[in-house]
């Protein structure tokens, strides 16, 4: 659990140009982490490669916080 | 001009589409030529490419079905190793009077000539997004800015692609890649080839160049804008057409 926490979290540090202590679980990618709709776009492709899964667009348009991805991944893995 | 850079040109096999295929290589671009139904012709725009030292496969993808897309980018992709330059051009033609015009005609013109260019340019948005650079140029018509007596369905696929070109040039501008539309005149090709004497008689009153173009003539700016030097240009429609619609 905590290593795909922290494979969540790494690509969210890369893509979003954020601090670690930024991502929390009750973090809105749009809200505290200034992400726009086409970084969260980009961000499902990253996740997708990370963890060799493919994200329905239904399915992404549900994740707005980085504990919406967390949960997803774990319940997919 | 375009050393090192990999380039899919769709409906490649003839007319401007095999000029483009046939310039971006002679510039030095590595490129799939896609065909829809013309394998034997596609073969030749290879080979001639081949023969002049440059890099080409044919690549067969009926463009208004998505998962046929999907296929060719994930070929062209895997192939090239990237992709830089999507030139959309693969088109067609159902003419009628709008009020003969079937249901059937219709929807083909749109599914190949609009669907087409979404479906290609959703695919490869994503290589592109990830290197953080592209050129999407789509082959849009002078007709589809105004408007021609008996093409209601190519005219609204053209001008559905000039608008598809300015959205898709504002969502992906900030990362780095381009989206830019030709729009061609009167333009000498098998499509105009069956078009009467008198018709053609008439267009040419209306250019104040006074000649029909060539495929050649659209190539040159598709050439320029799948280069580096036109970094600065998004989101527009250049016309080509021997000064007809200005």
């Amino acid at each position: 659990m905590a290593e795909i926490q922290d494979r969540i979290t790494k690509i969210i540090v890369d893509r979003l140009g954020v601090d670690e202590e930024e991502v929390k679980n009750e973090s809105s990618f749009k809200e505290d982490l200034g992400a726009d709709s086409l970084d969260v776009v980009e961000l499902v492709m990253e996740l997708e490669d990370e963890f060799d899964m493919e994200i329905s667009d239904e399915d992404a348009e549900k994740i707005a916080t980085v504990g919406d991805v967390v949960n997803y991944i774990n319940n997919q893995q | 001009m375009l050393t090192g850079k990999n380039a899919l040109v769709t409906g490649a096999s003839r007319g401007i589409g095999r000029a483009i295929a046939l310039e971006l290589a002679k510039q030095g671009a590595s490129v799939a030529v896609n065909y829809s139904g013309s394998e034997e012709k596609a073969r030749k725009v290879v080979e001639e490419i081949q023969q002049n030292g440059g890099t080409a496969f044919a690549i067969q993808a009926d463009v208004s079905s998505s998962d046929s897309v999907s296929a060719m980018i994930k070929e062209v992709t895997t192939t090239f190793g990237s992709l830089d330059i999507l030139v959309n051009n693969a088109g067609i033609t159902r003419d009628n009077l709008l009020m003969r015009m079937k249901e059937e005609e219709w929807d083909a013109v749109i599914n190949t000539n609009l669907k087409g260019v979404f479906n290609c340019t959703k695919a490869v948005t994503r290589p592109m997004m990830k290197q953080r650079s592209g050129r999407i140029i789509n082959i849009a018509s002078i007709v589809g800015v105004s408007g021609n007596p008996g093409q209601a369905n190519y005219v609204a696929a053209k001008a559905g692609v000039i608008g598809l070109t300015k959205t898709t040039a504002k969502e992906l501008s900030s990362r780095g890649i381009t989206v830019n539309a030709v729009a061609p005149g009167f333009i000498e090709t098998d499509m105009t080839d069956t078009l009467d004497t008198n018709v053609k008689d008439e267009m040419l009153k209306q250019i104040p160049l006074a000649r029909l173009g060539r495929p050649e003539d659209i190539a040159a700016a598709v050439k320029f804008l799948a280069s580096d030097e036109s970094g600065y240009i998004t989101g527009q429609t250049l016309h080509i057409d021997g000064g007809m619609v200005m």
